[in-house]
């Protein structure tokens, strides 16, 4: 546990040794709230939910999230530290749950950031806080995914603007993988099984279920068990790929 | 079969990278008080070799042995044994130099108290006090290996492994560097790699010389320095050698086949 807060501390405070962490949380919050009240017509609709908010998050957190997951392993490789790391008493998949455990804090210090926006609709109408409370659980989880996809990819490479194409693009498929788009590509040629199991992996779907303020549990676990196979990946990767 | 002293033991090493053999079979056992230099050409797998010593690769075949725990199937107690200088004294550079020495004692198992004593120590035997609060990002070549070295010390272990520690120093600096080895050894099996030939003179007990993944020998200073050719003509030498580069460059030529 002392090993855990090391490395979480010293993962933490490491975003916000350049300006980048500060400009980051700017972005984040500007573009969150914009997309909320501009293009999505949080005005016009009359409403006072935040669901304009969530709708938009997994696409702003397609792009933000591998821009935070990045560094975690391409970083370490880049500057060789890994060499240090990995010949510590520590077991590595410490490393790896720590690390990705303080991007997360990251992405959960970002949301925190747009609170602002849920004292707005209380005091526009009465909202079901039931319900925004559920989808900021989610949106949290949801970021966590994508950035331990991101840590997963970063692992691969010393090249974080790699790790950042890398992680988009895996982003990009498992937001995808719900919309008809990509489900008729495969339907014709894939047996029904492997259609749901690609349906059953989108982001969108699972988040808007909690929007739409049918609390699943189903969803948070799809969300939890992602993480974890992503980290255990991560392990792998790490053993295996060490040297490069 | 280690003797009670032996620290550092390797068995046949194989290391292959795709298409290139960089570690081609190489055993050889290290006990307390000895300093081992490691020489050999660039590309000869010294740092390679280096590396699975210290656990951080696994070797294609072999073992690697320190305390007697194998590196790869009992990496855990065996890193605790060892104290890892990598080539070019990585490091973080947002951290300062208090904050990454404090970082690794704490991942090395100190606690609070015993960094501090530690640290304490460190700073005086390597020197760091000037730059003690400064971003590592803004030390120099020189500062930035001896945090290095400081970091490989933080927890006193009995083996050592230093890939070019003195490489980039002033000669003071690097002077000190010896000095200190030297103090190190009585309690330490240390290996050290290095370009510098006086250098193996200075402080080795024995030298490992290393080309093409092969060891060549693994003798005393002294014996190395015995197998360099006899000079003919030395008047007529348009590059002034020591004995010690014309034993170097006799056995390492000789296997190149030139
Ligand atoms: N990760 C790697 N992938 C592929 N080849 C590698 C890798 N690491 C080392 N090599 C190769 O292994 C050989 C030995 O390299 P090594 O770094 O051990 O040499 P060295 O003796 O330390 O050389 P130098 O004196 O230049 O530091 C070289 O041919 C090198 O190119
Ligand atoms: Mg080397």
């Amino acid at each position: 546990m002392t090993n855990f807060l090391t490395i979480f501390r010293r993962e933490f405070s490491a975003y916000f040794a350049t300006p980048l962490a500060a400009v980051f949380l700017v972005v984040f919050v500007a573009l969150s709230s914009g997309m909320t009240f501009f293009v999505s017509g949080f005005f016009d609709r009359a409403q006072a939910d935040l669901s304009s908010f969530f709708t938009w998050l997994p696409w702003l957190f397609l792009v933000l999230m591998p821009a935070i997951g990045m560094r975690l392993w391409a970083e370490e490789r880049r500057l060789g530290t890994i060499e240090l790391l990995m010949t510590l008493p520590v077991q590595p998949w410490l490393f790896v749950v720590a690390k990705w455990a303080a991007a997360f804090a990251f992405a959960g210090l970002a949301l925190a950031l747009t609170m602002p926006l849920w004292v707005t609709v209380n005091v526009l109408g009465s909202p079901d806080n039931g319900v925004i409370l559920a989808s900021y659980i989610g949106a949290w989880l949801m970021a966590g995914a994508f950035l331990a996809i991101s840590a997963c990819i970063s692992a691969l490479t010393k090249n974080q603007v790699l790790a950042f194409i890398g992680a988009v693009i895996v982003g990009f498929i498992f937001v995808m993988a719900g919309f008809d788009l990509v489900l008729s590509a495969v339907r014709p040629w894939a047996p029904d099984a492997l259609v749901q199991a690609i349906a059953a992996m989108s982001f969108i779907g699972h988040f808007q279920r909690i929007t739409d303020g049918v609390f699943e549990a189903s969803a948070l676990v799809f969300f939890a068990s992602l993480i974890s196979f992503a980290l255990w990946l991560n392990v792998q990767i790490l053993d295996a790929r060490k040297a490069s | 079969m280690p003797n009670g002293h032996t620290l550092v033991e390797t068995r046949a090493l194989i290391m292959r990278f795709g298409p290139v053999t960089a570690v081609d079979g190489i055993s050889f056992s290290v006990d307390r008080g000895e300093v081992v230099g490691f020489l050999g050409p660039n590309g000869a797998g010294k740092s390679t070799t280096m590396k699975i010593i210290a656990g951080f690769l696994e070797p294609t075949s072999g073992a690697a042995f320190v305390a007697g725990h194998d590196t790869r199937l009992d990496p855990i107690p065996a890193r605790r044994h060892l104290g890892y200088l990598p080539e070019g004294a990585p490091a973080y550079p947002d951290m300062t130099v208090a904050d990454f020495l404090g970082f690794v004692a704490s991942l090395r198992g100190l606690t609070s108290r015993q960094t501090s004593n530690r640290l304490a120590e460190l700073v005086e035997s390597i020197d760091l006090a000037e730059v003690w609060n400064r971003r590592i990002e803004a030390l120099s070549k020189g500062y930035k290996r001896r945090v290095g070295i400081a970091m490989a010390l933080v927890h006193d272990p009995d083996v050592l492994i230093l890939d070019e520690p003195t490489d980039g120093l002033d000669p003071n600096q690097k002077h000190e560097m010896r000095t200190l080895i030297r103090a190190l050894a009585p309690s330490k099996a240390i290996i050290v790699s290095t370009h510098i030939l006086e250098e193996v003179e200075a402080i080795c007990t024995r030298a490992i010389v290393i080309a093409r993944g092969k060891m060549l020998a693994d003798a005393t200073p002294a014996e190395l320095l015995a197998r360099a050719p006899e000079r003919h003509g030395e008047d007529h030498q348009m590059v002034k050698t020591t004995r010690l580069e014309d034993a170097f460059r006799h056995i390492t030529l000789e296997q190149a086949g030139v």
